[in-house]
């Protein structure tokens, strides 16, 4: 018998002549089959669909990466893993064996870099809410405290005094660095003077030690520039502490904020081709802090904080179609078995998606909806694939930064992940949500059970 | 099902609609299809060389199929019947 052709569902396109460019529409209908060395295929009917999969060569990668564009250009530079960007305690043990510290916003973050074993005095506490069992925990663990605001300042201080303990904190600073929007609901305000303000208080308790100023001006920040300038005032308020008040400032934490190399929803060109590099951030930095007038050996430690960034890349979301559609406008649509539950990030990115088997080079223009009976379940309103069968696989790129510490359980069940090694082996890191699961902290009042048992 | 006469196909599934001015590029079924539409084939007989030519089952070329049409429909590339 001879061989049968491949089938593929039968469609036209209709040509735009106005528009054709000379990349044609195949940039994104190459297909993925392996990530890693690991078949799609093969993951998928190990662990299910969808699944978060993640790179451990990609992650390391790129903190060698940008620890080398700092360290190469400023002698004291310290990363500290954003733990919200993904606080999976495997990933958190990759950038801890980097060595990377630990920047965290909450106690339960906190908590996790004990048990991570990041020993406390590398452990960064941000974050407007800090109760005071978390304060005491971090001031016995010689934790570095970052103060948000007066009224956490005017809370240490008692604490402090009680305890006989002298704390070493910094204050979180926010300023006008020309970028929009301007975060100054976190910290003290630079030009106002409230920083200022708040550093002469610290002081003048004689309760703690001040032993570094931190920022974080935004994130996804798409200007170099705007570090540079954060990176001046940081450095003239660290001069003016130690001319005005004889307090050195160890280390200036810059935060996070530099970009992945997604594509913002409503951008008009890829990430790929307009997102600057950390090395155009580690420039603009570095530079500013080497003129700053430091003397050569009191410059500060700088801290970086980085998320996305480090990770972004390194995660993809494998998941099957479900079902093709025609909408009533004509417009095809496909319905893939991941939503925007799973799959947080696709509210500000237009994320990649490559099929995973082998498809033809005919692509048609089709919006991507989840599997959520909700109108907002909209994955892609318009991207490029080829012709697919319900059960066929995509791949999501660039999903590892804050898609799994914000992905939410929303009528379906939370997929699994797994981590490949670098020597190219899956390994599961979080098993996928079960109904037991779901329901093990609830409570079913008394009385309701009786009267469920007595019908 | 009739592909309107005045439609101009070719082998490698370009389709150009004089009437409108639209051109459409298509995916090989879909020229082997448009080719059997243009030498009159009826639907059931096309349903048939789809069946034996390519590896796939009744009911999904019979979902597909539907879809097929409403593309042509859409396209305004079929006859009034
Ligand atoms: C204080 C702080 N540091 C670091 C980060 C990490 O930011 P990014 O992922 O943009 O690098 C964040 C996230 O918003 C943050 O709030």
């Amino acid at each position: 018998m001879t061989q049968k052709l491949k089938y593929e569902r039968p469609f036209i396109k209709k040509m735009n002549m106005g528009l054709m460019n000379k990349f044609g529409t195949q940039s994104e209908s190459e297909a993925v089959r392996d990530i890693d060395g690991v078949a799609v295929k093969a993951l998928v009917n190990e662990f299910g669909s969808p699944l978060f999969v993640l790179s451990e060569r990609q992650i390391r990668r790129n903190y060698r990466a940008a620890v080398r564009a700092f360290k190469t250009r400023y002698p004291k530079v310290q990363f500290a893993w954003s733990y919200k960007t993904n606080y999976l305690n495997a990933v958190c043990s990759i950038f801890h064996q980097e060595g990377s510290w630990a920047e965290v916003v909450s106690g339960f973050e906190y908590r996790k870099t004990l048990s991570n074993g990041v020993p406390g005095h590398h452990i960064i506490f941000n974050g407007p809410q800090k109760s005071t069992e978390e304060l005491l925990l971090a001031i016995q663990n010689n934790s570095l405290i970052h103060i948000d605001h007066f009224d956490e300042l005017y809370a240490l201080i008692p604490l402090c005094q009680e305890h006989g303990s002298k704390p070493r904190v910094a204050i979180r600073v926010n300023m006008d660095t020309g970028i929009y929007p301007l975060w100054d609901r976190f910290g003290f305000n630079y030009e106002n003077g409230q920083a200022w303000s708040a550093i002469t208080k610290i002081i003048n308790s004689g309760t703690m030690q001040l032993v570094g100023l931190h920022c974080h001006i935004g994130t996804f920040v798409l200007s170099a520039s705007a570090y540079g300038v954060a990176a001046a005032k940081m450095s003239a308020l660290a001069l003016q502490c130690n001319a005005v008040l004889t307090t050195p400032i160890e280390y200036l934490d810059l935060g996070g904020g530099f970009p992945s190399t997604n594509t913002l929803k409503g951008a008009y060109l890829p990430g790929v081709d307009t997102v600057p590099s950390v090395d155009d951030f580690a420039e603009a930095i570095t530079t500013t802090l080497l003129d700053a007038g430091f003397k050569q050996d009191e410059l500060p430690l700088l801290i970086l904080e980085s998320g996305r960034v480090l990770i972004d890349d390194a995660g993809y979301l494998l998941g099957s179609v479900i079902a093709n559609k025609r909408l009533a406008d004509g417009r095809r649509a496909v319905v893939a078995d991941f939503g925007v539950n799973t799959l947080f990030t696709s509210l500000w990115y237009d994320h990649k998606i490559s099929p995973a088997q082998d498809v033809s080079p005919h692509t048609d223009t089709v919006t991507l909806y989840g599997p959520l009976c909700m109108n907002i379940d909209m994955i892609r309103e318009s991207v490029n694939l080829p012709a697919l069968q319900p059960g066929d696989n995509l791949v999501v790129h660039k999903v590892g930064a804050y898609n799994m510490t914000q992905w939410m359980q929303f009528i379906s069940l939370r997929p699994a992940i797994v981590l490949i090694d670098e020597e190219h082996r899956p390994h599961l890191i979080r098993k996928a949500e079960t109904l037991e699961y779901m329901e093990a902290p609830e409570v079913l009042p008394e009385y309701l059970r009786e009267a469920k048992e007595a019908t | 099902m009739k592909l309107k006469a005045n439609i101009a196909t070719s082998d490698n599934g370009f389709i150009f609609n004089p009437a409108t001015g639209d051109s459409y590029t298509s995916n090989s079924i879909a020229a082997f299809i448009l080719a059997l539409m243009k030498a009159g084939k009826t639907d059931a007989e096309i349903k048939l060389e789809i069946l034996q030519a390519y590896d796939v089952d009744q009911s999904t070329l019979e979902r597909d199929w539907e879809d097929w049409v409403l593309q042509l429909k859409d396209a305004n590339l079929l006859e009034a019947k």
